[in-house]
This record gives structure tokens, C-alpha cells and sequence, in this order.
């Protein structure tokens, strides 16, 4: 392997081991639930990608051919961090927050944990 | 017969392809045993997915999946530097409700997710009816902007390519 290739892998290793380590070190410093949910979810995103840069740039070097397993990772894990992000949000909220510390919906329902759903449009108001 | 042989081109297409990554290499067999999953699963599954939206713009899709991907490199450098350089007291965390002009299932679905991807919030709460979402922003001191800015930036482009 050449020098600029070995170059290009340690840059992201050095990347993704930095944002790894703020999305870490922002669980410890954030103070409350919903403010730390912010730092896994993004922070790291950035941290597993740089590493599956690596990765990829490394066997085409060695091998030549162009491993997709690493794109898999990453569409997979784009479309589940937000739904993990999602069910410890709400399961936050039902357990700590009362309805009136939340503002208004702005809509003829409240929010989703506390009111039923209108009967006209069945399953359709979940995401 | 060729519609009844696949109800729906683009998640069989979506199978084969994700069958090739899987194996990760591409060979004729491989490619033959991807269109078989892509022709079977979607007749298996076709029950659960009874009224499917039309994804009208599908180029746009692609400029939609590229402005996320780029949102959410920026999201990751603003997250790290508020988490790294702002005091605990100076973050101030904010509830954003925003109404919703989509409607279908998964329009609100790509949205919600986008939403908790890219730069500083994420999406909490539909309400009953979906008819809005409820987003927790980690540091704004313009909660409107941030409402504006999902709105004509994620909001639009699903419009366009869904209904």
C-alpha cells in the first residue's frame, strides 16, 4: 500500500475514534435524559462511519475488490439509531414528564402517550 | 403478468441488491438466487403493505438522500462542539412542535428519522393524529428558525417526492 492510501485510513480511524470519543464523553457531561439522547445519536453516527471508511479503503487496497458489507452497515444503521432514539424518547417521557410540561400540539389531538388516537383514521397516526 | 410477478419493482430491486452486498460477491448464481428472493419475498409480504404511497420523483429521492447524508456530517461536528466547548449552563435545550403538511404513514416516518439524524434535535412525539411532531432541540435560542429550517429544507423535498 502507498502512502497516500495509509494516510487516508489513518485520517478516518483518527476521526471516528474522536467522535466516538465526544459522543461518549457527551453521555457523562449532558444533564438530563433527552439532552444525552443527542449525543449518541449523532456524535457516533460520524464515529462507526469513519471506521467503515477505513475498512472499505483498506481491502480495496489489499484485495482490489470493493467490499459492500460496509455499506450495508451503514444503511442499516441509518435507518435504527432513530428508532432506538425514538423508543427511549417516548419511554422517558411516559415515565417522567406530565402532559402540561409539554407544549401545545397545535393540533384537535394532544400527544400521542397521553390521548387516543381519532377513531376516523385507524392505525394511520403512529410512525 | 409481469405486474403480478412483481407488485413492487423497487423493494425487489432493493432485495437483490442487498442479497449481493450480503454475499459480497457477484457472481451469476448469485445474482440469479437475488431475483429469486426479490420476486418471492415481496409476494410473501405483499399482505402487510396494502395501500402504499407512489414515490412520484424518485431522482428526487436520491438529491433528498445526498442533502441528509451531507446534514448529517455537519449534525455530527455542531453536536460535538456544543457537547466539547459550552458550558452545562449555557445549553439550552427546547421542546419544537412542528405541524405537519404530509400525511402518508411514511412520508412522517422518513421524516421523524431525518429529523433525530440531522443537526442538534430529535423527533420525540407525534400527536394523536399526526398531524404534528414534537422535537427536542439540545441547543437553540431560536426555536422558530429551527422549525422553519425543517420544514422548508426535509418537509418540501418528501412533499415532492411522495405526494
Amino acid at each position: 500500500m502507498n502512502f497516500v492510501v495509509e494516510l487516508l485510513i489513518a485520517i478516518s480511524l483518527v476521526v471516528s475514534g474522536v467522535f466516538g470519543l465526544v459522543g461518549s464523553y457527551g453521555l457523562v457531561k449532558l444533564k438530563d435524559s433527552l439532552q444525552r439522547l443527542h449525543a449518541p445519536t449523532k456524535a457516533t453516527t460520524l464515529g462507526v462511519g469513519g471506521v467503515l471508511v477505513a475498512s472499505m479503503i483498506y481491502f480495496y487496497a489489499k484485495t482490489g475488490y470493493l467490499s459492500v458489507h460496509e455499506l450495508l452497515i451503514t444503511i442499516f444503521l441509518l435507518l435504527t439509531a432513530p428508532i432506538t432514539a425514538n423508543f427511549i424518547a417516548k419511554t422517558y417521557m411516559a415515565r417522567n414528564l406530565k402532559r402540561n410540561e409539554l407544549p401545545d400540539s397545535q393540533s384537535s389531538c394532544g400527544w400521542s402517550i397521553y390521548d387516543e388516537p381519532p377513531a376516523t383514521r385507524p392505525g394511520s397516526s403512529e410512525s | 403478468m409481469l405486474k403480478r410477478l412483481i407488485p413492487h419493482p423497487f423493494l425487489s430491486l432493493t432485495l437483490v441488491f442487498v442479497w449481493l452486498a450480503l454475499v459480497n460477491k457477484f457472481t451469476l448464481g448469485n445474482l440469479l438466487l437475488g431475483i429469486l428472493f426479490g420476486i418471492v419475498i415481496p409476494m410473501l409480504t405483499a399482505p402487510y403493505w396494502p395501500d402504499r404511497p407512489k414515490i412520484r420523483h424518485p431522482l428526487k429521492g436520491l438529491e433528498y438522500v445526498l442533502v441528509v447524508l451531507w446534514d448529517i456530517v455537519v449534525a455530527n461536528v455542531q453536536v460535538a462542539a456544543i457537547v466539547l466547548f459550552k458550558r452545562e449552563q449555557d445549553i439550552h435545550s427546547k421542546w419544537i412542535v412542528v405541524p405537519l403538511d404530509v400525511t402518508s404513514a411514511e412520508a412522517i416516518t422518513v421524516l421523524a428519522g431525518t429529523i433525530t439524524m440531522t443537526p442538534g434535535t430529535v423527533s420525540t412525539m407525534l400527536s394523536a393524529d399526526g398531524a404534528s411532531i414534537l422535537v427536542h432541540c439540545l441547543h437553540t435560542d431560536d426555536p422558530d428558525a429551527v422549525r422553519d429550517e425543517i420544514k422548508n429544507r426535509y418537509e418540501r423535498r418528501l412533499k415532492e417526492i411522495f405526494q
